[in-house]
């Protein structure tokens, strides 16, 4: 630990990977002493698929949560977006490009308007994108008896099952948007504005950021990430399923990946590197539970218990740095 | 400001209401002999193949072969597949991918398993179990993460029919007996689909109780728990053939979200926008005695209604004298994959697919299945009776 | 959070104010017109009185989110704690009327309880409710499954359930008055006291904004954490009614929290605190439980209901945030 204080406060590595490597250890341990496995391929590879569709989300999310805001609508954008592809493609390869693009287009059109809600109506962006998840229930739910569409085979053989090792395409497609997202933060004009946003809007409109703008790009990317995350599960799936997203719990869950990755629910401290690392902790937890067959709800318990403790870990330092 | 404000309020309402006047009309499902009628039903379903609707009806009246008291062994009209290419000898490490254990259907559904596999004994060396909890892509990976476990034979309750149907062809690819019941997948790799005969069939049985029990010309109201869950959506396709063919003048079809508390709340509504409500039917238990109580509060005669096998229904139809009856999805199902997997293992012949019999719970039956010892929300048709840990383990 | 932060506001506009009550009153009157309109006999006082009193659960949900709201916190636990207290309570009372007063007692002291955790894991370990009250969601919903094996056991008394589902038979004027409103009507009357005396002052102050208050000397942990404690007991209350209206099951709280705090919102209470009134709060919950009558008397489609909800939702808050940025 005393490493990571060397590096630059503005970013430091978050402690959610010493956690994980921790829970990785320690599981590793228990599950071979139950008579399991916890390293081989196939638990491997679900791991990592499990990571990769809920990391999509979650890395979008930090975005808007380092701006201040939140989105609640992810869960619903993922359904809408799965449809949305699988219906277009309709089973041809042929479609798939224009489908990828209709899919993203749609996301980011929900993303747009929740940025518009939140910074030119106002609203609060509990309510905002509450209601605008309501919004895309009611569409869902009222359009759809269950599964719709065919995800075109050539999709559903890459991105759904490929695999380089034990390492899915899925998993290297979360890495390259971590990354582009990670670049963005740390290297560009709207990385630094979003974080002055989310720290003290005030401070940030004085000193020429244009807030609102930021924000409406933030809900965009979010929605996109979202959208991607419906596409990714549209191969996994073979088809669209417009219960998808809410059964998966991708609201909450990114949320909870978000805060567990050491990014303030507050804005304006975090990063999407952590965010990684809290989806590979809760994928790592599923995984042991898994192997040792924990009940379910057990897990939920515990995974309560871990988003507190995690938290308040954190603020913890947080305020140990602000005592120094 | 404030003006414009309350004018786009009342727009906004009136379009509300508008949207409620342009309710479409009841229009014929393809191929059905539905009449035309105004009913109030609704577009047919997309879930909607006649083909296995036609099948299913057919079920209903179908001999079972197989031991006469024990119906999850049973089989209508059984088309035997033949299983020697899995020959192997013993004891297994059999495999479970579950969809769920979210619901007191699948809970008990699954202490009946457990218990069979204790049933089994020492034939069974190793019985793996993973909760998907009701996630498509927690399952997928799950099944995928079994693959490597060295399973003998992999039982799979798949959370959604379509969606789970590549996972499991990539399991049947694998080269082990993969066994499917409860709902179904899109393709024929599986050994056997194990399953009862199905919604079309419970909710046709509750539609047409309903409707030829109530006063000729009464209002129904159909309460549903949530839209897009095909094995639910079968049940009201059927409903709504039923009530079509019946000119029942559906007034309601509601979702409840299996919530006690929103169910009374929509009776409640539709009692007083009514006047009378002649007919209830509902696409599952779960809230059935919490619409018996929104009558009841409301000071009215209980209506024709259908019901589950759950107890504390069975309980109130007993202790009211409702007139009720309670077409079923036998819980015993989660006996017979276990079952299935031992006889593929030893190589002998199964049905492909292994349609289990579905009983009905009538006035003429109801004691035979009630049993006041056992908890509110148990299943009556657990199959459960004569494995161990009976009754402790379901309480 | 940060998101609930941004408040443009002047430090002189925060006092509660009777006006922001006024785009809420409107739609409750076009609501009450609508259903007027298709259902007269709806406004007759026995059918008025039945549905307060199966409105009371939400409405005293929504007041206790209030208090936690306008100090500037979030209670996300509330529907996962209702849940659980319906199952604790049929488990406990196991269809025994003699036991029914005493776990009413244990109720409301798990409420507190909660509440009290809920605070202090907020106040003193300095998490955001958000998380605080999301994580003691999933550990409440986890650990009921857990403790019931997966399905309800036991059963509620009659007398358990009077408090829900029976009424006053035979009032002049009224008819029938449910014990749920009557319930409704003795807390809500203590809630608006609470909001006038000293604590209400500080709770608004607090929410308003913790440094000053904490310099004026209020004890801003404390008064928060009174807050949670005044909310889980309002879930345990709401709990009791709702468990009397409809009986056990585990669907009795699903939904709630989000229930109880788009109602406070359309009460015209500003997420992040400081600004709203507990009476406005309560309105929300009551024009929510309206439009959902009115879905169901006009018979919207149960699939488009959603829709409609969120549409009125986000057209009745943008409505309110507007008009006091205007000012």
């Amino acid at each position: 630990m005393s490493l990571l204080s060397l590096r630059p406060a503005r970013r430091p590595v978050p402690g959610v990977f010493v956690a994980l490597t921790i829970t990785l250890a320690l599981g590793w341990l228990i599950v071979m002493i139950d008579g399991g496995q916890l390293f081989n391929q196939s638990t491997t590879v679900s791991l990592l698929h499990v990571a990769a569709g809920l990391g999509l989300v979650a890395v979008g999310q930090t975005l808007v949560i380092l701006g201040g805001s939140l989105d609640l609508s992810v869960a619903y954008v993922i359904s809408l977006s799965t449809l949305v592809a699988a219906e277009t493609m309709n089973g041809s390869d042929g479609a798939l490009l224009p489908a990828v693009a209709l899919a993203l287009t749609v996301s980011a059109a929900v993303g747009l308007l929740n940025g518009l809600l939140v910074t030119r109506l106002r609203i609060n962006a509990f309510i905002a994108t509450l209601g605008v998840g309501l919004l895309l229930k009611g569409y869902l739910d009222n359009g759809y008896d269950g599964p719709a569409g065919s995800t075109s085979p050539g999709l559903v053989q890459s991105l759904g099952y490929q695999r380089i090792g034990p390492v899915p395409l899925s998993f290297l497609l979360l890495l390259a948007v971590t990354g582009a997202c990670w670049f963005a933060l740390a290297r560009t004009r709207f990385g630094h504005h979003l974080v002055a946003v989310g720290g003290d809007p005030e401070v940030a409109r004085l000193s020429g950021v244009r807030n609102d703008r930021v924000l409406v790009i933030a809900h965009v990317l979010c929605s996109l990430c979202a959208g991607l995350a419906g596409i990714y599960l549209a191969s996994r799936l073979g088809s669209g399923a417009p219960r998808v997203g809410t059964e998966g719990l991708y609201d909450l869950e990114s949320i909870a990946a978000v805060v567990i990755g050491g990014t303030a629910l507050a804005g304006g401290r975090g990063g999407v590197l952590g965010t990684l690392g809290g989806v590979l902790l809760l994928a790592s937890i599923d995984a042991i539970f898994n192997q040792l067959e924990v009940d379910a709800f057990f897990k939920q318990v515990i995974r309560g218990a871990i988003i507190i403790a995690a938290v308040a870990v954190y603020a913890r330092r947080a305020m140990r740095k602000a005592a120094v | 400001m404030k003006r414009r404000m309350a004018a786009t309020a009342a727009l906004l309402l009136v379009s509300l209401v508008g949207c409620a006047t342009d309710e479409p009309a009841a229009t014929p499902s393809d191929g059905s002999s539905a009449p035309p009628a105004g009913a109030g039903t609704g577009e047919q379903s997309k879930f909607f193949v006649q083909a296995d609707y036609d099948n299913e009806l057919a079920l209903l009246d179908a001999a079972p072969t197989g031991p006469a008291d024990k119906p999850w062994e049973q089989v209508l009209n059984p088309k035997m597949v033949d299983t020697a290419k899995f020959k192997k000898d013993g004891p297994y490490k059999i495999c479970f991918s579950n969809a769920a254990l979210n619901n007191p259907w699948r809970q008990v559904g699954f202490k009946t398993m457990q218990a069979e596999v204790e049933a089994q004994g020492d034939r069974i060396s190793e019985f793996v179990h993973v909760d998907a909890e009701g996630k498509d892509q927690k399952q997928i990976a799950d099944i995928n993460d079994l693959l490597g476990k060295g399973c003998d034979a992999l039982i799979v309750s798949p959370n959604t029919t379509a969606t789970l149907t590549p996972a499991v062809t990539a399991a049947c690819d694998a080269g082990l007996p993969v066994i499917v019941f409860d709902r179904g997948v899109d393709t024929d790799c599986p050994v056997t689909f194990i399953n009862p005969i199905g919604g079309y069939g419970f909710g046709h049985v509750g539609a047409e109780f309903v409707s030829q029990q109530m006063k000729p010309g009464g209002k129904v109201l159909a309460l549903r728990i949530l839209p897009g869950v095909d094995v639910l959506e079968t049940r009201w396709s059927a409903a709504k053939v039923a009530f079509d063919k019946a000119q029942v003048d559906v007034v309601g079809v509601e979702f409840t979200d299996g919530d006690p508390a929103k169910t009374k709340k929509i009776v409640n509504d539709y009692i007083q926008r009514h006047g009378t409500i002649d007919g209830v039917w509902m696409d599952a238990g779960a809230v059935a005695v919490a619409a018996v109580e929104a009558f009841q509060d409301a000071g009215q005669p209980v209506p024709p209604i259908n019901g589950e096998d759950q107890l504390d229904f069975l309980k109130m139809w007993k202790d009211e004298g409702l007139t009720a009856i309670a077409p079923t999805y036998p819980t015993y199902q989660w006996r017979t994959p276990i079952i299935a997997a031992l006889r593929i293992l030893d190589g002998q012949q199964v049905s492909d697919p292994w349609k289990l019999p579905q009983p009905t719970i009538t006035q003429e039956n109801l004691d035979s299945y009630l049993d006041p010892n056992m908890p509110p929300l148990h299943y009556a048709m657990c199959g459960c009776t004569d494995l161990p840990g009976y009754p402790q383990r379901w309480k | 959070m940060q998101l609930v932060k941004r408040r443009p506001l002047p430090p002189q506009l925060t006092r509660v104010r009777a006006g922001g009550l006024l785009p809420l009153l409107a739609i409750l009157a076009v609501l009450l017109v609508l259903v007027a309109v298709r259902q007269p006999d709806f406004l007759a006082p026995a059918s008025l009185m039945s549905f307060l009193g199966r409105s009371a659960p939400i409405i005293l949900l929504a007041a206790g989110q209030y208090f936690v709201i306008v100090s500037g916190e979030f209670d996300l636990s509330v529907g996962s704690l209702v849940t659980a207290q319906v199952v604790v309570a049929a488990r406990l009372i196991d269809s025994d009327p003699s036991r029914t007063w005493p776990v009413v007692l244990v109720l409301l002291a798990g409420g507190v309880l909660v509440g009290l955790v809920n605070g202090l894991i907020t106040t003193r370990l300095r998490v955001p409710s958000f998380i605080t009250t999301l994580g003691m969601f999933l550990i409440l919903v986890g650990a009921v499954y857990l403790w019931s094996n997966g399905a309800p056991k036991g059963g509620l008394s009659e007398e358990f359930r009077r408090f829900g589902r029976r009424a006053f038979e035979d009032v002049p004027v009224f008819g029938r008055v449910p014990y749920a409103l009557v319930v409704l009507l003795v807390l809500a009357t203590l809630a608006v006291l609470l909001m006038r005396s000293d604590f209400g002052r500080i709770l608004v102050a607090v929410g308003d904004n913790a440094r000053t208050a904490e310099l004026s000397g209020a004890r801003v942990r404390r008064t928060r954490t009174i807050a949670f404690m005044l909310s889980g007991l309002a879930a345990a209350v709401a709990a009791i009614l709702i468990g009397g209206y409809s009986g056990v099951s585990f669907q009795a709280g699903a939904g709630l929290e989000f229930g109880a705090i788009t109602a406070v919102v359309l009460g015209g209470v500003a997420l992040g605190g400081g600004r709203g009134s507990v009476v406005g709060a309560m309105l929300g919950a009551l024009t929510l439980e309206l439009l959902f009558t009115l879905m169901n008397f006009y018979g919207v489609s149960g699939a488009l209901r959603p829709t409609v909800q969120g549409a009125i939702i986000l057209f009745a808050v943008a409505v309110s945030s507007r008009r006091s940025t205007s000012r």
